[in-house]
């Protein structure tokens, strides 16, 4: 057994202290009874209530939560397919350009896209709103989404989907029916990437987004521009409450998961023996 | 016919939305502001057949692009954006590689649980991480409170709307892009070559110069991107975090976009932004492409 | 052995399976397969056998239908499969990783390729039923793959490619994955599922005793082309160049130039005067007026043997029984009913006969040999050689070696004579056989039923012989640095010319 050196233990309690002390902060304030938020005033749920109250706040979210579903679901049909031809479709015409296409998103300014999104949609006419949100969150998660589906793909065996051909299927039936149920982690995890990506994002959807729609972090931005408001704390330890859930959740889905497989094969082994 | 079909639709898809745009970018930052919808002209109008196409192209100029030259504002935010992106990456790369480093050589039975926890923040909002640090920098904030009261000052500390803190919300936000790549480099690596390194008589930290860092160099150098690209042209943590003299491009665009209305000068600002660009980014490219031929 | 009776290939009304005819595959500029042609029958067990990168794997995914041809034709059953896609080819395979659907079970695994064929599902039922009691799998039906050990896996792979009943079922590599013993085992359990349903197999191999033990042929590639196609004995008693004599077993080969062995062994000097009208040899080669002074002489003219020299006159029992047989006996042999006996059980029990391990040398032997000098250089050698055959020049100072079975050659051919560790046999004395060579012992590999001895001749060339141990090592009098004798019989070499 490996034991940390205390450099080791040091680095990773400063490193994660850093990373967690400020969320762990904005959640206990966001329970202060105070208007103030950086005095407390004592233990109070008052803040939730009045988010709760707040029509524009929830307008908002459930304009996201639409955004974030439609375009994370279209974002993965394509990523998933994007992914395919990286890996899969060997040497055609243009293939640097397509690559070249997948990862610049990644790391391209948000400036740049939104203003470039946003000048294409006035150039052919569209209107600004939902649409055009889901449209430019399409384009940027769908990058994330393939390189998330082709880094399972690279390490797939390959001889699995031969022999699925080999055994009579179609290419598409083998895609169906073999590809897809083996890489469906990496596409479920694909959505989810996509779909936190849109519910997060401010500075594209400002761009894209029109008056007619609102999403939820152009509304928490237009409000703490001035300032510390201990409404949005509470709104943030809701979504951190909720990522944190879903996050430990499916990581302890996953290590159960490995942990059965693990026993199961150390059973083989010894049944074998 | 599938083979094309498949590869077709995200090629479209693509070229539609992500190549066009920037195309109509270029265009726009060629052409003069206009009160008028849309607030720019020329206009290519096709009505008029070749002439109109002719008469658009003569009227392209790069007048905003010597504009941008003349009024030091844009030159300075420039060169602003770099300094603060390259500080900040370094100081990020400081910051993530003993954690990263702690990770991999932490126990096997923990390493999904680390791992775990440098990912939980990349998937909480991104606005919600910068704006927890307003309240710990500002004037009154808990910062100042805690140094005030253990008696460590006696006035409080201007943080916020510095630079400073610019720069601890970039290394805030970003760390998790550069702890992720370098871990993996660094989690594939096998422990016995550091055990060879000091059989060969190698001292601890001369193995860690001589063998681990030069094997997680991958891994640092996409994190190094990872962070460096998107910093170039942050928006959200200026403006929340910076003050008045804090120049970055990305604030400096947004707001010309938006403020000033000022489309062309905003795009010539975007093009210029992403010549800077497109070096580290076809780089960072590269080096994917070559990690990835290696595991392939 | 079926194999003996089972010989489609020497059958010329027999219609092969499978034919390639000239089939080339380039990779871009690399030309993986060159022009091949050649026949695989129905129900055979055809290895192709190389070192990685010879082109094994792409025939078989020619075959498959994962590459096509990029010149020549493949026909199967007399059809160019060609225009064929994989899936709807009769043809399956087993892949060396398996290939095994992780998300399906093992029932569902080897019912995969009889779903897509729309069969009704109590078929379906009956015949995985079938398969997985063919391949003892009955008890893991509704286990997932990583439920399973790595031996049941192989089992899952094989009875699902056997499921639809293919014409024809490659294997690529099957057992690489299995550790030796599990090998072994489930080498025989192959060759007999094989036999069972009748089914022609090719497999894919790099592992020489895996071809050599399961296949009916064996095809020997090495850089794209086939060397040599032929059951496994013939491949490996009469390799038809180096390259497959080193490939298959352990082998020593030695390079010289060939000479017709004259008729009747006469006094090395008459001998002398005789071959020179023979094509002359090298220049090393003697005036016929200088005799048998100078070993080299000596080894030149081919047939050494001086009748006067005293080792020859004298020395009992010849090593081998093939050569035994062509000598009038000289002290012990086995009788007629011995050497029936012998042919017709013992053989069949324990292996051919190594009497040069058992053989009590000739009590004088050491002492004459101690004795001498010169005539140490002579090769030992009987009046009573045989016949024909053909001697070796391969190095200076060392005496020719003799091969009785060679093919016609003409004098001064460059050949290589490659000899089998088991057919060289050691000993410390001098053993009455046609080749021997004096050496010492460098380095001795010990492999439980066997020894293998690595010995240095006094010219560096080494030279391995194997003996069985039949004794227990106590018992053993040679050991490292020992001064020996390595001597083999006029046929137990192979002369190769290429």
């Amino acid at each position: 057994m490996r034991r940390l050196s205390w450099f080791n233990t040091t680095s990773l309690t400063l490193g994660f202290a850093f990373l967690y002390l400020p969320m762990v902060i904005l959640v206990i304030y966001s329970f202060n009874a105070s208007q103030l938020v950086t005095v407390w005033a004592g233990f109070s749920t008052r803040w939730y209530g009045e988010l709760l109250q707040n029509e524009a706040f929830l307008d908002a979210a459930w304009v996201t939560l639409q955004v974030a579903v439609v375009s994370s679901t279209i974002a993965t049909v394509l990523g998933t397919m994007a992914a395919y031809v990286l890996v899969r479709a060997g040497r055609f015409w243009g293939r640097t350009l397509f690559s070249g296409m997948i990862y610049a998103p990644l790391v391209m300014p948000e400036v740049i896209t939104g203003l470039s999104l946003l000048l294409l949609f006035i150039g052919i006419g569209l209107d600004r709103g939902v649409l055009t949100i889901i449209l430019a969150h399409t384009t940027f998660s769908m990058c994330f989404v393939s390189v998330v589906v082709s880094s399972r793909l690279i390490s797939f065996d390959r001889s699995l989907e031969e022999a699925a051909l080999d055994l009579g299927c179609s290419p598409f039936q083998a895609f169906r029916l073999v590809t897809l149920p083996i890489i469906a982690p990496a596409v479920i995890s694909g959505w989810l990437l996509a779909f936190t990506l849109s519910l997060d994002d401010l500075v594209i959807a400002s761009f894209t987004a029109g008056p007619s729609a609102t999403t939820l972090p152009i509304k928490i931005w237009s409000s703490i521009r001035l300032g510390v408001s201990p409404e949005i704390n509470a709104l943030s330890t809701i979504l951190i409450a909720i990522v944190a859930v879903g996050v430990i959740g499916a990581s302890l889905i996953s290590k159960r998961q490995l942990l059965r497989q693990d026993a199961d094969e150390k059973a083989a082994v010894r049944a074998e023996a | 016919m599938r083979r094309v079909a498949l590869i077709i639709v995200p090629y479209l898809w693509l070229l539609a939305l992500f190549l066009v745009p920037f195309a109509i970018v270029l265009k726009i930052s060629l052409s003069d502001i206009e009160l008028s919808i849309p607030p720019y002209t020329p206009q290519l109008d096709l009505s008029e057949g070749w002439e109109g196409v002719k008469a658009f192209f003569a009227a392209l100029d790069f007048e905003n692009f010597v504009f941008l030259t003349e009024d030091d504002l844009y030159w300075k935010s420039y060169l602003s954006s770099l300094q603060i992106a390259v500080i900040s990456t370094i100081l990020t790369l400081l910051v993530g590689y003993p954690i990263a480093y702690a990770m991999a050589r932490a126990p096997n039975h923990w390493r999904p649980t680390l791992l775990m926890l440098v990912i939980l923040p990349f998937w909480t909002s991104f606005l919600i991480r910068v704006y927890s640090w307003m309240g710990i920098l500002s004037t009154e904030g808990y910062l100042n409170q805690l140094l005030l009261g253990l008696g460590l000052i006696s006035e409080p500390l201007m943080i916020l709307n510095t630079n400073v803190a610019v720069y601890i919300g970039i290394i805030y936000t970003y760390l998790p892009f550069m702890i992720l790549p370098i871990y993996s480099t660094l989690e594939r690596m096998d422990d016995s070559l550091l055990e060879a390194a000091e059989d060969l008589g190698c001292s601890r930290l001369t193995a860690f110069w001589l063998v681990t860092l030069p094997l997680s160099k991958n891994g640092i150098i996409a994190g190094c991107f990872l962070v460096f690209i998107p910093v170039m042209g942050e928006f959200v943590i200026p403006s929340l975090l910076g003050g008045s003299q804090t120049l970055m491009i990305g604030k400096v665009l947004f707001e010309e976009f938006f403020n000033n209305r000022d489309w062309p000068v905003a795009s010539a600002v975007a093009v210029i932004l992403l010549l800077i660009l497109i070096i580290p980014i076809v780089l960072f490219q590269r080096n994917e492409q070559k990690q990835r031929e290696a595991e392939g | 052995m079926p194999e003996c009776r089972f010989a489609p290939w020497n059958d010329p009304n027999e219609k092969p399976l499978i034919q390639f005819k000239n089939v080339t595959k380039r990779f871009g500029t690399f030309t993986a397969i060159d022009d091949q042609s050649f026949d695989i029958y129905a129900q055979e067990f055809f290895a192709l056998l190389g070192p990685s990168g010879c082109g094994k794997t792409t025939m078989m995914r020619m075959l498959a239908g994962f590459e096509t041809p990029t010149e020549g034709t493949i026909l199967l059953g007399g059809r160019d499969i060609a225009p064929i896609p994989p899936n709807k080819r009769e043809v399956n395979m087993m892949f060396q990783s398996y290939a095994l659907f992780p998300h399906l079970s093992v029932r569902d695994n080897i019912a995969f390729g009889l779903k897509r064929d729309k069969l009704p599902a109590d078929k379906i039922a009956a015949r995985v039923d079938e398969m997985l009691k063919l391949t003892r799998l009955e008890k893991f039906a509704g286990r997932k793959p990583h439920q399973i050990s790595g031996g049941q896996r192989q089992r899952v792979a094989l009875a699902r490619s056997l499921a639809k009943g293919p014409k024809l079922l490659l294997l690529d590599e099957p057992l690489g994955a299995l550790d030796a013993k599990l090998r072994q085992d489930t080498q025989f359990e192959l060759m007999d599922i094989q036999e069972k349903t009748g089914t022609t197999f090719v497999i894919v191999t790099h592992d020489q005793e895996e071809a050599m033990t399961v296949a009916s042929r064996v095809a020997v590639m090495d850089d794209g082309r086939i060397v040599q196609i032929a059951t496994p004995d013939e491949i490996y008693e009469a390799p038809i160049s180096a390259y497959v004599a080193d490939f298959i077993g352990d082998v020593t080969l030695f390079s010289g130039t060939a000479m017709n062995r004259t008729p009747g062994a006469k006094p090395a000097a008459a001998d002398a005067s005789e071959t020179e009208a023979e094509p002359a040899p090298q220049e090393a080669e003697t005036p016929e007026t200088e005799t048998v002074e100078t070993p080299e002489a000596v080894a030149e003219i081919g047939v050494p043997a001086d009748p006067e020299a005293p080792v020859a006159s004298d020395d009992p029992a010849p090593a081998e029984p093939k050569a035994a047989k062509a000598t009038p006996a000289q002290g012990p042999q086995p009788n007629k009913l011995g050497l029936w006996l012998h042919d017709k059980v013992w053989a069949r029990v324990f292996g051919p006969r190594t009497d040069i391990v058992r053989q009590l040398p000739p009590p004088s032997d050491a002492e004459r040999t101690a004795k001498r000098e010169e005539p140490e250089t002579v090769p030992a050698e009987t009046n009573d050689i045989p016949e024909g055959g053909i001697t070796i020049d391969w190095a200076e100072g060392q005496p020719p070696l003799i091969a009785l079975d060679a093919p016609d050659l003409e004098d001064g051919t460059q050949v290589k004579l490659a000899l089998r560790p088991e057919k060289v046999g050691i000993s410390k004395t001098r053993p009455d056989a046609v080749n021997a060579l004096k050496g010492k012992v460098i380095d001795i590999a010990y492999l439980g039923n066997l020894s293998t001895y690595h010995v240095e001749l006094e010219n560096g060339t080494m030279i391995k012989a194997q003996l069985a141990n039949t004794r227990r090592i106590s018992r053993r009098d040679i050991t490292w640095e020992d001064e020996v004798w390595v001597s083999w019989t006029g046929t137990a070499g192979v002369v190769l010319t290429s």
